[in-house]
């Protein structure tokens, strides 16, 4: 019985807007599921009193002190929209009907 | 009512009603019975620091779009987002003040969604792991004393603004400038029974915001945003109704009213046997009404995971206390305080401490003039706000300072002026800023104390009117009234209302 289905993979690609072709869908459920199936074979270990990990770094606190520096200007800030308008703003397609 | 006992009503568990004499689950409707509603918060606060949460770009409001950007909060690949150590003091001091735990090691994460406002296609949040959780939060009703409890508090960072075209305009516009400006976000247990608690709940959230100086947290301007859970359930009952999602409340009036109708709403539809949908709806403020915001297909699905770029954030003990010993006094202990040291009712003491520049001009005026407390709190909230609130001012643009208040409240104490005369002395005080000790002087509005002096007077009164004293002395005492009139008439007003009637009764009764 396979762990994560058709389905499932159709679903997190809509979520990410990503579209695939039939058999792209195919072989990602597959490698899919081989990734979770060699999740299973880590939960055998013995993990009682082991702290999770959420950091690959043992560091921890990385601040930097509130004060502001000059940002990119609005040229540069626009440089890669695909459109945009005479006050600076982005234009994308419309969000919401109206 | 105590607190305590309160309490315990609050938490004893009614017993549990899943079946009625007609066999129907009373969560499914359709039943005449008494309903209560279980409201939730979900408060966004918008913090003021100089720069973003994770990059240095500037937070100022009203620049010019996409003007306050960088490739951080671009979202450009390749670039690593650092954590603002002021957003995480700020977000401590609002978790202690809102009485909550700490958590040593809190985590950020990733919340997956796409929409134009958000260049990365996630927002950086907090989701396992939170800065704190476990709080509460006081609030005084109409019924009494009730504690709110708080979830949980976090971190993350604001999306950017999108504008929306003319009507027919195929197009949005997006300003960039929000994105990355520092929030907390506030979640409150489902605590909440009516819409007056939640406007409580949020005017209190405001006032400790502001207390703690971390955000002005301004309904209208968008610096606190409020998102409310609602469901319905007859009371008793202990299971949850199908709650729905309320958004777009731009003020405390909105989240009010937004609520009351959607009581209604859910009452109707229970009443009638319908089923309540879980759903997002969005208040129209024009309208009156909550209407379904059309459901994005699966738009819950955030797919949180903790953020690869940013460190786990530990929280000392020692950082810990180094932010406490920075936190002014509260409101509610300010509130105690106010009762206590200035014999203040809890009613006067919630107003001044409604704000701490309120709270602080009050004290100050007191130090100028310390016998007399509870005047000088009437004339602030009484005299004083009254004009403010007119002219829509608030009491750091007031004309009058607290030491002018002080004189003019020691001036009439010691009998200089009336109370009467203190009002006009007052609203030229506002007028002008002039000193009321000047004005008095200048006016010549000092009161008549002097006996001797009045005597003369009362005695030529008296004597003009024999009529009326023989009235008197027939049992119409009602009469020293008229005479004290006419001794006002001849002082122009200034006669010491105490010493007249002292003089007059003495006056009159020698005349027997
Ligand atoms: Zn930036």
């Amino acid at each position: 019985m396979e762990k994560i289905s058709r389905s499932e993979v159709l679903h997190v690609a809509r979520l990410a807007r990503l579209e695939f072709t039939p058999q792209e869908v195919e072989e990602f459920t597959h490698q899919l599921n081989r990734i979770i199936e060699y999740m299973d074979q880590l939960k055998e270990l013995d993990t009682e009193g082991v702290e999770p990990t959420f950091h690959a770094l043992a560091q921890t606190n990385v601040m930097r002190d509130d004060q502001a520096k000059p940002s990119l200007s609005q040229e540069e800030a626009l440089a890669n929209a695909p459109d945009r308008d005479e006050r600076g703003f982005f234009r994308v397609p419309r969000i919401i009907q109206g | 009512m105590g607190e305590e006992e309160k309490l315990n009503m609050e938490g004893k568990a009614s017993p549990v009603v899943t079946q009625t004499p007609q066999g129907r689950d009373p969560l499914k409707g359709g039943l005449k019975v008494d309903y209560e509603a279980v409201i939730g918060l979900e408060v966004h606060v918008q913090l003021k620091t100089n720069s973003k949460i994770f990059c240095p770009c500037s937070t100022e409001f009203g620049a010019p779009p996409n003007t306050h950007t960088c490739p951080v909060c671009q979202g450009m690949p390749g670039v690593l987002p650092v954590l603002n150590r002021k957003v995480v003091e700020y977000a401590i001091k609002a978790a202690l003040a809102l009485n909550c735990r700490i958590n040593p090691i809190s985590v950020f994460a990733r919340k997956n969604y796409f929409y134009p406002d958000l260049p990365k296609g996630y927002q950086i949040s907090q989701y396992e792991l939170p800065l704190a959780e476990h709080g509460y939060l006081e609030i005084e009703t109409s019924q009494g004393k009730r504690r709110i409890g708080i979830t949980r508090i976090h971190m993350e960072e604001d999306a950017g603004k999108n504008v929306h075209g003319e009507l027919g305009d195929p197009h949005s516009y997006v300003d960039l400038n929000r994105t990355g400006v520092p929030l907390i976000e506030i979640v409150s247990e489902p605590d909440i029974r009516t819409p007056e608690e939640a406007r409580l709940y949020l005017q209190k959230l405001r006032t400790i915001m502001r207390y703690l100086g971390i955000s002005d947290a301004d309904m209208e301007k968008g610096e606190m945003r409020c998102d409310a859970n609602i469901s319905i359930r007859p009371k008793g009952e202990k299971r949850l109704g199908v709650k729905t999602e309320l958004k777009n409340m731009n003020s405390f009036r909105h989240v009010q009213r937004a609520l009351e109708y959607e009581i209604k709403r859910q009452h109707r539809i229970l009443e009638e046997g319908g089923e309540i949908i879980q759903e997002t709806l969005l208040w129209n403020p024009q309208l009156g009404v909550t209407e379904t915001m059309r459901s994005k297909e699966e738009a819950h699905d955030y797919r949180y995971f903790p953020d690869p770029d940013l460190v786990p954030l530990k929280v000392s003990e020692a950082w810990l206390n180094e932010v406490r010993s920075t936190l002014p006094e509260l409101p509610d202990e300010k509130k105690v305080r106010f009762m206590k040291s200035y014999s203040l009712s809890a009613y006067d003491a919630e107003v001044l401490i409604s704000s701490r520049e309120m709270a602080d001009f009050y004290e100050e005026a007191v130090k100028a003039h310390p016998s007399n407390p509870k005047a000088i709190a009437n004339w602030v909230m009484v005299e004083l706000m009254g004009r403010l609130h007119a002219e829509n001012k608030n009491i750091q643009n007031s004309p009058v300072s607290p030491q002018q208040v002080a004189q003019l409240v020691a001036l009439i104490d010691r009998g200089t002026i009336s109370g009467k005369m203190a009002k006009e002395v007052f609203a030229k005080t506002y007028q002008t800023g002039k000193d009321p000790q000047r004005i008095v002087e200048e006016e010549g509005l000092v009161q008549l104390s002097d006996e001797s002096e009045l005597e003369v007077i009362v005695e030529r009164v008296l004597d003009e009117h024999p009529d009326e004293v023989k009235k008197y002395l027939a049992g119409k005492t009602k009469i020293v009234g008229f005479f004290v009139g006419q001794i006002m008439k001849a002082t122009k007003g200034k006669a010491n209302p105490q010493v007249v009637n002292k003089l007059l009764i003495r006056k009159l009764q020698e005349r027997g």
